[in-house]
């Protein structure tokens, strides 16, 4: 009954609510990941189908697209994933500070991606290549195929990335009011695992689409 | 209700995967400008998953967490290859 007790009080000088499960919230966003996971493996399915279907015509409509800014945004992904893996680290060792800037540097690096896919975006726009477009509807089926896969995809992929940035502006606002902290970081952690799979669903779409020559 | 000793993987680390992730974009994009026929996409896809391997150990940890994370990730990534064989054994054979 003394050790009981003993045991109450010690959790509780560390923090520890007694309903707190963390294995539990990262089983849940393990589990919830995979949904995603299988949303987008649906959708290269459907690309992996039609580009068997239709590889030459896969391979010219790629070629309108600009490998240098899909690389420019494959490496500016890349790097968030450090920067927020940098962030959950240097909050677990007790570093605040570091944890903080290295989460604004990931916002900033997502407003980067996201800036670079509204140019991108914007000069397909200004060719006639959006979904539904005469310019495009003229074109043979393997490009239309090639390029609604292409707006759907990098589509579904930018909003995740808007959700992610909302995401870790939360866990911003949380560290800072201190109710995501050091022995307390489960929410950030989550996050971080959110973010590394927008990276990796880049890291398939980029060769997929931008590097077909 | 006792803590789980926590492993840290250090800053150098992270900054050590984050540079060969880099390098292999480089090697990607590099093998994409040269004809290699057949083998493009074969090299491309096995190049992107070494990238992804990297970010699933080290970034996500996955090396270091709880032993059911594996089950899981391993139980999807095969529910995916099991529906893209079925899907391409459908069409092919068609």
């Amino acid at each position: 009954m003394i050790n009981h007790q003993e045991t109450i009080t010690n959790s509780g000088n560390v923090n520890l609510d007694v309903h707190r499960d963390d294995i539990g919230a990262k089983m849940g966003m393990w589990l919830f990941l995979f949904t995603e996971v299988l949303l987008f493996g649906g959708m290269f399915l459907v690309y992996a189908v039609y580009r068997y279907k239709y590889p030459d015509q896969f391979h010219l409509a790629a070629m309108e697209l600009n490998t240098n800014i899909g690389t420019l945004n494959t490496i500016i992904l890349l790097t968030s994933s450090l920067t927020v893996a940098i962030s959950i680290s240097a909050l677990q060792k007790g570093s605040r500070v570091i944890s903080l800037i290295m989460l604004s540097a990931t916002l900033i690096l997502a407003i980067m991606f996201l800036v670079n896919k509204y140019f991108e975006w914007t000069t397909k726009f200004e060719h006639g290549i959006f979904p539904g477009s005469k310019e495009l509807l003229n074109k043979p089926n393997g490009q239309i195929l090639f390029f609604g896969l292409y707006f759907v995809m990098t589509g579904l992929h930018a909003l995740h990335v808007i959700i992610g940035m909302v995401v870790l502006t939360f866990m911003l606002v949380f560290i800072v009011k201190k109710s995501v902290t050091s022995d307390n970081c489960i929410k950030l952690e989550n996050s971080g695992l959110y973010w590394h799979l927008v990276d990796l669903i880049w890291i398939f779409l980029f060769p997929l689409f931008y590097l077909i020559q | 209700m006792t803590k789980k000793e926590n492993h840290h993987i250090g800053y150098l680390t992270y900054i050590l995967v984050w540079l060969t992730l880099i390098a292999f974009t480089a090697l990607t994009v590099t093998v994409a400008g040269i004809s290699l026929g057949k083998y493009t996409l074969f090299i491309a896809l096995l190049i992107a998953a070494i990238k992804s391997a990297l970010v699933i150990n080290i970034f996500m940890h996955i090396k270091l967490d709880e032993p059911i994370f594996k089950v899981f990730l391993g139980l999807s990534g095969f529910t995916l290859i099991v529906i893209f064989v079925l899907t391409f054994v459908d069409y092919i054979y068609r």
